[in-house]
């Protein structure tokens, strides 16, 4: 009887025991639990906690819990930091060759690094199964290229657009503008009137660098913007020297606020919120301040509209915009469910759009079918914009590598406040991007 | 029952095995926190890197490129004079804490509120200040104005006038720390010696400047040494009011080595900065102590 007692307790014993290892197995996924329940486990970090982004948290756990179900075999295992942290972690775990399965990461030159040494998988194959690919919009997805392979799959998508207080337009018989030589006659106008005409804050640099950007981008035509960041172009050639000497006469005439150079965005954006300036450039991360965000008052959203930056010298195209994805998925090269990752990521990647913009009010990379989604007017706007986007020209201090992006903020910078002159200007970009290559 | 006499206290302390001992826990510590980061930043400093992939060893060429790099010496010139300005306003501070330690009505009250800015986050200090200075509706601005000046300067915007505008914040950050030290030295004072200065016909200026400086002159050397290296070194009050612009006409060596190793990926280079940086520090340090060297300290 005894021996019976020591049996079964040792039975109970190595039970308990392949339970754990099994977890064990689970969580490293190198799957040598055997059987038919073997379940594996993804593990997934996002940098939307519950305290500071509820919405985006939940649509992730609508999304994994909807995954698993359809998945029994598979598992999905949350870890949840806040921004910085976030980045830190996925440069210590990147050190240690201890990634995330499946994690988020930002386009461009944060990207760089990782894919150079070779931590996150290509997701060409992910992208072209079942037109992927097509449901994005047109320049998302090259925003995670490098090397002809693209490493990540875009969530968010911002573009900026020129947002104005259509009260102060009303007061002083303002229309939108499609020309740049109509907005400079608004900005005179507000000028005689005592209203500041243009929010901004240029402390943060690559808010004048939405300026620079659009200009060059309409007066390049034909993307000589771009083709100059790729080193393939001179930022010297004349349509581009004018685009920087035409943002300058903008500075110096007194578009923009007083001080810009040395007030944050923060400070730009509360003086366009509590009405003291009339136009603000800024990106569609900043829609529900101006639509859904009860805490700001009720007459300003209805007063504030957008306009699509306008044309320049007749020049550009009007649906061509500057913009770029925020966070994307990304899977790490290294994992031990590498399939069951990719095929987890294609999955959120679908579901995402339109829950994100329906329940976090995010603008997703992925074109909407604004029929389906019942959302403030403003949004369907930017979203039927983007659904008929020709263009989409990245934030330069995207598309540069840390380098040159570091050089192109601090030209943009002394541009504004005329320490450098237009010519100075191009040439410093070109030299930072000779040395680059 | 006897207590540990002082012969059997010096057994103990000349027994090689418990100085061991009893030194250990902080040199382990101060080895593995301070000693062994200032070492490998040195050695990164040697290697071309961005802080996630392998490492490239390139020999001396980021610490030659650091010497031909003008936004470096730049950086290092704002640094300079920010321990100049702090030097020279230690000279204010010994003068607020004598008057302090003399006895006037409300000295108490008065130590407490220079105390104050010690006491904010210097986060917060930036904040306020960063309000201070808004061109538009900041408080100084608006004085400006109300007295007649038609155009008050931009303060944070304008290249000229942007590190002048942060060293003020940064002083008035310390103010409080360097009057408090003042304060304890010259409290420690014997009232005796004043006393009988005073009974000699000595005036309020002699007394000061003949009797309690070189009193406390000691530590008015620790403050100089501190203030000096406290802004070689310093970083977080510009970092957040102008992140070093515009155009890196605010920025010092602590901000520039930041701004290469986290917003440029370049964390050799980077590297390479901070030990520089060190380095500097460390002369000016020895510099200093030599510069302030005296025979004997003074005893009455």
């Amino acid at each position: 009887m005894k021996k019976m007692k020591a049996v079964t307790f040792l039975a109970a014993g190595c039970a308990t025991a392949m339970v754990i290892t099994g977890c064990n197995s689970e969580s490293s996924g190198s799957g040598d639990g055997g059987g038919d329940g073997e379940q594996k486990t993804i593990e997934f970090m996002h940098l939307w906690p519950e305290g500071s982004s509820k919405d985006h948290y939940d649509i992730v756990n609508e999304i994994i819990a909807d995954y698993e179900e359809q998945n029994p075999d598979t598992k999905v295992e949350l870890e949840v930091l806040s921004n910085e942290q976030y980045k830190e972690k996925l440069q210590v775990t990147s050190t240690s060759g201890e990634l995330p399965d499946v994690g988020m990461t930002w386009p461009g030159g944060f990207l760089e690094p990782y894919v150079e040494g070779e931590m996150f998988a290509p997701l060409d194959d992910v992208l072209d199964e079942d037109g992927l690919r097509d449901s994005y919009v047109e320049g998302t997805t090259e925003a995670y290229e490098m090397d002809g392979s693209t490493y990540g799959l875009p969530l968010e998508l911002n573009v900026a657009q020129v947002f104005y207080n259509s009260a102060i337009f009303d007061e002083y018989n303002l229309e939108e503008p499609e020309t740049y030589e109509e907005l400079e006659e608004i900005v005179s106008t507000l000028q005689e009137n005592d209203v500041a005409p243009i929010a901004l804050g240029n402390q943060d640099r690559w808010t004048g660098s939405l300026w620079y950007m659009y200009m060059a981008d309409r007066l390049g035509e034909d993307n000589l913007l771009n083709q100059a960041i790729n080193g393939e172009a001179s930022f010297t050639e004349e349509p581009l020297v004018n685009a920087a000497e035409k943002t300058q006469n903008l500075a110096s005439s007194g578009a923009f606020t007083q001080g810009f150079n040395g007030l944050s965005d923060q400070e730009a954006k509360s003086m366009f919120m509590s009405e003291q300036a009339a136009m603000y450039l800024i990106a569609t991360w900043d829609l529900p301040n101006y639509t859904t965000d009860e805490s700001v008052s009720q007459d300003f959203r209805d007063a504030v509209d957008y306009f699509d930056f306008p044309t320049v010298e007749g020049k550009g195209n009007q649906n061509s915009y500057v913009g770029g994805p925020g966070v994307g998925l990304f899977v790490s090269e290294e994992s031990d469910v590498k399939e069951e990752s990719k095929d987890f990521v294609k999955y959120f990647s679908e579901e995402w759009g339109e829950k994100s913009v329906s329940d976090a009010g995010v603008i997703p990379a992925t074109k909407v079918n604004t029929d389906n989604v019942d959302l403030p007017d403003m949004y369907l706007e930017v979203l039927e914009d983007l659904n008929n986007a020709d263009n989409l020209t990245l934030f330069a201090d995207v598309q540069m590598s840390p380098d040159v992006a570091e050089t192109h903020l601090t030209a943009i910078q002394s541009l504004f406040g005329e320490e450098i002159t237009p010519e100075e200007f191009a040439e410093m970009h070109d030299e930072a991007i000779e040395e680059d290559e | 029952m006897q207590s540990l006499g002082a012969s059997e206290m010096n057994k103990v302390m000349s027994n090689k095995l418990m100085i061991t001992l009893y030194i250990f826990p902080a040199l382990f510590l101060i080895a593995v926190l301070i000693i062994v980061p200032l070492i490998l930043t040195g050695y990164y400093g040697l290697m071309d890197w961005n802080g996630i992939g392998s490492m490239t060893f390139i020999g001396m060429e980021n610490y030659i490129n650091a010497i031909q790099d003008g936004a470096f010496w730049d950086s290092a010139w704002h640094s300079l004079l920010l321990a100049l300005f702090s030097t020279l306003s230690l000279v204010i501070y010994l003068a607020v804490s004598m008057i302090l330690a003399s006895k006037i009505k409300g000295a108490d009250l008065l130590r407490k509120i220079y105390l104050i800015p010690m006491l904010l986050s210097s986060v917060a200090i930036a904040q306020l200040w960063i309000k201070v200075y808004n061109p538009a509706n900041g408080i100084l601005n608006t004085i400006l104005r109300g007295i007649g000046i038609e155009n008050p300067p931009a303060w944070l915007a304008n290249p000229d006038v942007v590190l002048y505008a942060i060293f003020i914040p940064i002083l008035w950050q310390y103010a409080g720390f360097y009057i408090l030290i003042y304060y304890a030295a010259l409290k420690n004072i014997p009232e005796s010696l004043i006393e009988s200065a005073r009974i000699d016909g000595a005036n309020p200026l002699q007394i000061a400047y003949k009797i309690k400086l070189p009193l406390i002159m000691g530590v008015v050397k620790v403050t100089v040494v501190l203030a000096i290296v406290g802004s070689l070194k310093y970083f977080d009050l510009i970092y957040v009011m102008t992140g070093g612009g515009p155009s890196g006409s605010s920025e010092v060596m602590a901000s520039y080595m930041y701004d290469l190793a986290f917003s440029t990926n370049n964390f050799g280079y980077g590297s390479a900065i901070g030990f520089l940086l060190l380095i500097i520090t460390l002369v000016v340090t020895v510099i200093i102590r030599k510069l302030t060297a005296s025979k004997e300290d003074i005893q009455y």
